[in-house]
């Protein structure tokens, strides 16, 4: 949704697993009625063309844990994971050895829990009348390719005027505040933080164990600041599998950074030396925005509205003038103020952002409507020149906008990866 | 203070040496050869909807481990209670098909074991003996002994002090002086706020003097503290009845005052009640909801952390020496919470009233019992008799 080009989530129901194409799955199915309602919407192609040219979405089958240590940090080109359990959290001291302490802790207990173990001493007390040091809900869980990503925010390095921690002056000139766009609606207490972690993981069980723990660990030093949950990965980076549909009901992802492209990450995820300070080379910045979908609104809207606001059919994702989902663009062809005309790379001088956004429902609003919509979390090298652009122009003139409001805004430097055992996250930034 | 009683167990659960290895089979305890009857090993205590029925009625003293299957439909809990009532160990939330081990140390003479099908009442009976000849209990580090028995004088001095001025605060009660009531009403509960997990221990007392509102069973008459703090506030009178739940409250105090003495108390328990204490703040005075009409949270808050800290220094000798680390964080914890308190103390001892507490500010204390509760959760384990 936003600033993404084109990719979004699916929950796909198959969770992109390899499925037995005994007959026609239930998306090919649906794939034949939605054919023909969509006739008249763009040209459309065959029905053959409507349930084959998905690809059948049978990635090959992945190692249950992603490896913790490298260059860098997993879980941003990391082939997108189903669940999410994000959290933003505030440093409550100010005793810079205590956070250093801290940060070390953190990173061997997300070494141990990518790797599918228990944290320190594990799920039993040193005796049975103390808590234990693991809180036991992911025993018995596979590592579910969990990751854990650490990032840190502007307020880390300078909040109200005092530099709290000595950090002030390798604050990155990347890591700007950023500005407000036309319609934001943002509520602080869900934006902002010093510190986040993103966890994702195929189990929503094991990514949220990742969360709590940490939280846990930091008692005393940092506290939750804000947390999100999310399902339903509303991107892909792995282009060969089935392209994600987000809660609009649009494929979204179809034009991500793919996790394997080293080029296209070099030019436009990972910080290049000389792009700011050498603590943060081989990192990426992140902005992460809660952005809510009125769906009810949307729901209500004709196929062709809908479509027009994407610029790209509903079932197949194919680009407006073309048949298929992965053709490329005829961006004239698409209305102009369509999300994915205005967010292409080729209207934004080869702007690229690479995206991982989730799903969210969160209850309800208190008016009878479900608080739901898309968490966007999107990785770059330089937020000024990425991110910041690209939604100036679309908070300017985008048709989606009248579905969607962002209600949450952060934005991370997210240092580079732990290499080996020993070293620890924010190293290069503290040590 | 919850209506739920789960620091009792806390404190009448003794660290044993060599149950620190969870997982270890137990030895048989004492003297019993093991036997196809399970004349040793666990005690099964089979729950049903409609009945209690154990493996063995007699056992030595000493540890003793139930094994407990709820074979029932209904969620259960299992007590022992010693002669009144007396909780020695209990657990709640026992669901349906599932099974737990219950460990405690048990003295010799005569108890009962209750099980209470879905959670209420008086449960289904059945008596114990205990016999005595169990083995020689883990040779105590003798400054533990000392902690525990300063411990005792602390709780049993927090009640004699507590006893005039709740005998204040009820004859203003009984005079109708609504002012000079409300004014008495904190103070009146301080000694118990500061020693809650003893006075919780016995089971019977906390329901009658402590309880709140949401936290009556069906049927079970409000009486105690909150509810003469709700006439006081919300009605701004007091009737007859009030009258009489002041002259409750005084004897059921008075019971509490004389039963000290017997209070079990252990070092792991004096270190788990200073973390519970902890929890009672983060669980109920952190939202405002334990002094929801009076708005005096922060009085109670600040007994808890008091009573939290006088168990601790206790037990410094022997944490300090065994956790170093440890024991300085929660110096330190201490000296930041006890620091953030007394920001909101008047000269006269009294604290801001808690509707006057922002949001932030609530954040602020949440984030300060987190950082205590947190270490202080570890203390147990640094107590334990090596």
């Amino acid at each position: 949704m936003d600033a993404e080009n084109e990719q979004q989530a699916a929950p796909a129901e198959d969770g992109g697993q390899a499925q037995q194409h005994a007959g026609l799955s239930r998306r090919a199915i649906i794939g034949w009625a939605g054919a023909g309602v969509a006739l008249g919407a763009a040209a459309v192609g065959t029905v053959a063309a409507a349930t084959m040219s998905g690809g059948d979405g049978a990635p090959a089958p992945q190692a249950p844990e992603v490896p913790f240590y490298g260059e860098h940090q997993s879980g941003i080109s990391t082939p997108v994971q189903d669940r999410l359990h994000f959290a933003a959290f505030d440093v409550i001291t100010d005793d810079r050895d205590a956070l250093v302490k801290m940060l070390k802790e953190w990173t061997k207990a997300a070494a141990s829990m990518t790797g599918g173990r228990e944290v320190g001493g594990g799920a039993v007390g040193v005796v049975p009348e103390s808590p234990p040091d693991d809180t036991g809900e992911a025993l018995g869980l596979p590592a579910s390719r969990l990751t854990l990503t650490i990032g840190f925010g502007p307020t880390l390095f300078e909040k109200d005027g005092t530099d709290r921690f000595g950090l002030k002056a390798r604050l990155p000139e990347a890591l700007v505040e950023l500005p407000k766009f036309r319609g934001d609606r943002l509520e602080a207490a869900r934006s902002g933080g010093d510190l986040c972690i993103q966890a994702c993981a195929d189990d929503p069980q094991v990514a949220v164990h990742a969360i709590r723990n940490l939280a846990r660990i930091g008692m005393g030093v940092v506290n939750v600041r804000w947390s999100q949950l999310g399902f339903g990965k509303t991107s892909s980076t792995t282009p060969d599998s089935q392209t994600p549909r987000n809660l609009m009901g649009f494929k979204d992802g179809t034009h991500n950074i793919a996790g394997t492209d080293a080029d296209a990450l070099a030019r436009h995820v990972w910080v290049a030396p000389g792009d700011g300070p050498d603590w943060m080379t081989g990192g990426s910045y992140l902005v992460a925005r809660r952005i809510r979908m009125t769906i009810e609104t949307w729901d209500r809207s004709s196929l062709k509205d809908q479509e027009d606001t994407f610029g790209r059919t509903k079932i197949e994702g194919a680009p407006y003038g073309k048949q298929q989902e992965r053709d490329t663009p005829d961006l004239s062809a698409m209305p102009a103020d369509s999300h994915v005309r205005l967010a292409h790379p080729d209207s934004n001088g080869g702007l690229m952002i690479l995206r991982r956004g989730y799903s969210f429902t969160d209850g309800t609003d208190g008016l009878g409507r479900l608080d739901a919509g898309l968490f966007f979390l999107a990785y770059q090298r330089d937020t000024r020149k990425a991110f910041v652009p690209l939604q100036t122009k679309l908070a300017a003139n985008d048709k989606l906008n009248e579905y969607i409001t962002h209600v949450a805004s952060a934005h991370f430097a997210c240092p580079p990866g732990v290499r080996k055992p020993g070293e620890w996250w924010g190293q290069s930034l503290f040590g | 203070m919850p209506a739920r009683r789960t620091s009792a167990a806390a404190f009448l659960v003794l660290a044993v040496a060599g149950a620190a290895l969870v997982g270890c089979s137990k030895k048989d305890d004492g003297g019993g050869k093991a036997s196809a009857d399970g004349a040793s090993g666990p005690v099964q205590v089979t729950a049903t909807d409609d009945k209690c029925e154990l493996s063995r009625t007699s056992f030595p003293a000493g540890h003793v481990e139930l094994a407990v299957a709820n074979k029932g439909g209904k969620v259960t809990e299992v007590y022992v209670y010693a002669d009144g009532d007396k909780i020695v160990t209990e657990r709640e939330n026992i669901g349906p098909g599932t099974k737990v081990t219950v460990n405690a140390e048990i003295k010799a003479g005569t108890y009962e074991v209750a099980c209470k099908p879905g959670m209420t009442g008086d449960g289904i009976r059945q008596k114990i003996t205990v016999t005595a000849g169990a083995s020689a209990p883990a040779k105590a580090d003798e400054r533990l002994t000392r902690a525990v028995a300063d411990y005792r004088t602390y709780a049993q001095e927090q009640a004699d002090a507590t006893i005039p001025v709740v005998e204040q605060f009820a004859a203003a009660v009984t005079a109708g002086d609504v002012e000079k009531a409300k004014s008495l009403f904190a103070a009146s509960r301080v000694g118990w706020e500061r020693t809650e997990p003893v006075a919780e221990s016995f089971g019977d007392i906390d329901p009658k003097t402590d309880t709140r509102e949401d936290g009556l069973e069906e049927g079970q008459a409000w009486t105690g503290w909150h509810r003469i703090e709700k006439s006081l506030w919300e009605d701004g009178k007091i009737g007859d009845e009030e009258k009489t739940l002041a002259a409750q409250l005084v004897s059921d105090l008075k019971d509490w005052q004389k039963r000290v003495p017997e209070a079990e108390i252990t070092p792991t328990g004096m270190a788990n009640g200073a973390k519970e204490l902890l929890d009672e703040v983060s669980k109920n005075k952190i939202t405002g909801e334990e002094d929801r009409y009076s708005h005096t949270d922060l009085s109670d808050f600040a007994a808890n952390v008091e009573g939290a800290r006088q168990a601790y220094e206790l037990l410094k000798p022997v944490a300090s020496e065994n956790d170093p680390e440890l024991s300085k964080t929660l110096d330190a914890e201490f000296e930041k919470i006890t620091a953030l308190l007394g920001k909101y103390r008047a000269a006269d001892g009294t604290y801001t009233s808690y509707e006057k507490v922002t949001e932030d500010e609530r954040k602020t204390f949440s984030d300060a019992v987190n950082s205590l509760g947190e270490p202080l959760s570890k203390l147990a384990a640094a107590v334990v008799v090596k």
